[in-house]
């Protein structure tokens, strides 16, 4: 059992700003994040790309925000759990119990819910059938890649993942590689070499097809797919991999009693407190009247949220405003040396 | 201003006044119409604003700017009039047109 103030759901800059700003009114927290990694959105759809509206920071990309976010709140020590999807809330006398996939249970006195647009889940096959051999012939990622050896492997997609997965197995595997255009998002130098791998016979790579359908008993033997133009083709397949990137889900979010519109959690604006008592809500998640989707918003939203959490974590304390450029206990607490 | 319809996956046709310079998803989100969940709230980020394009307006709309087909790859069911209806800004010139939304986003 994990014990400390509050639980942020969620590593994307909000939450991670989150914790600075706990840390810094002398508040322990830990992380939960779906993800691998720290950084949420800005790492996994945009680490490359530049962002041009952080106060004081002209241009940087989704990485460096992330790094630097990270590079901030070093001096809390703050804990990660990634790759955990927060389950279970339940409310023990004042405090939560919170459960997550994988297991890890925590005691908090509050929980901020800084999860974006949901924790990112694979995208899936739209063919109904697949769903019946997921996990058993059919992946959406790859944890084991012996069970591929010499066997037949059809995947499907255009970006990095397909393309490097396609290139790796197609060594040990007879590799189909299955893509709904002639472009590819991927990388050029992946593109160039699978089209050389399918030239020499290596591979057999097929565009313009989509999935039409599987066909198996209790694990996939073969699957069909279509041509833009109609044309059917069966090829026989042992697995059958789908690379289409990342959706965010709400998830279990939904069941914890919140007030829920349109995918968003509404929160007030004094302190971004949802409509359970001890529960927050900051960053593209929440909604309130003039919510705008922006990280300097998610960043306001965490330094109130932060405060709102300081009479659950402790309700004999009075809590006094100060700044981190005079306040000798924020000094301490960041680890200045003077 | 633009009137567009949206034909929602429960058969049901929205046709909206919408405003020169809104999106065809801005359009669809702030008048209620479900099915378009525009996740990254139009950053060409997330594939959860597709929709289907009725053929005769294919060639009249702006064509696609890098990254929009990459996106698509990602979509549910994407077809050859697949478009991300945050890529579609609205003028006087996409009066009447005629967008399905498909019956998921992912």
């Amino acid at each position: 059992m994990n014990k400390t103030d509050v639980l942020i759901i969620g590593a994307g800059p909000t939450g991670l700003f989150c914790a600075h700003q706990l840390g810094i009114i002398g508040l322990s927290c830990e992380i939960v994040d779906n993800l691998d990694k720290a950084g949420g959105q800005c790492i996994e759809l945009y680490p490359d790309k530049p962002i041009y509206d952080i106060p004081a920071v002209p241009e940087c990309t989704g990485e460096e925000l992330t790094n630097n976010l990270l590079q901030q709140i070093k001096p809390f020590n703050v804990k990660f759990h990634l790759n955990e999807r927060v389950e279970e809330l339940k409310k023990n006398q004042n405090r939560w119990h919170v459960k997550t996939s994988g297991g890890v249970e925590f005691d908090v006195a509050a929980i901020v819910i800084a999860g974006g647009v949901g924790s990112f889940e694979p995208r899936k096959f739209s063919v109904k059938e697949c769903e019946k051999f997921e996990g058993n012939s059919l992946f959406y990622s790859i944890k084991d890649k012996s069970i591929f050896k010499d066997k037949s492997i059809s995947i499907f997609g255009g970006g990095d993942s397909a393309l490097d997965w396609a290139i790796e197995l197609s060594n040990t595997s007879k590799v189909n590689l299955i893509h709904r255009r002639d472009g590819f998002s991927g990388a050029e130098a992946s593109v160039q070499k699978v089209k050389d791998l399918n030239d020499q016979g290596k591979l057999n790579l097929y565009t313009k097809y989509q999935m039409d359908s599987v066909i198996g008993d209790k694990k996939i033997e073969s699957v069909k797919i279509k041509h833009d133009e109609g044309e059917i083709k069966e090829i026989k397949s042992d697995y059958v991999l789908g690379f289409f990137g990342l959706i965010m889900q709400l998830g279990p979010i939904l069941d914890w009693g919140l007030n829920i519109d349109k995918k968003t959690v509404q929160v007030n604006t004094e302190n971004f407190e949802t409509n359970v008592s001890g529960i927050f809500a900051i960053g593209d998640i929440c909604s309130y009247p003039g919510k705008l989707k922006l990280i300097l918003s998610g960043f306001h939203e965490g330094a109130l949220a932060a405060r709102g959490c300081f009479k659950y974590a402790k309700p004999d304390e009075k809590l006094r405003f100060e700044f981190t450029t005079t306040s000798k206990a924020a000094q301490e607490r960041l680890g200045i040396k003077k | 201003m633009a009137k567009i319809t949206y034909h929602t996956h429960d058969n049901k046709t929205h046709t909206i006044d919408v405003q020169n310079g809104l999106t065809v998803m801005e359009g669809a989100i702030q008048n209620d119409i479900p099915g378009i969940d525009a996740d990254c709230g139009g950053g060409m980020a997330c594939a959860t604003c597709h929709v289907y394009v009725k053929e005769e307006w294919l060639d009249k709309l702006p064509a696609k700017e890098d990254g929009e087909e990459d996106m698509l790859d990602m979509a549910f069911e994407p077809k050859n009039n697949s478009r991300l209806s945050c890529q579609l800004i609205v003028s006087d010139e996409l009066d009447g047109l005629e967008v399905n939304i498909p019956s998921k986003q992912g």
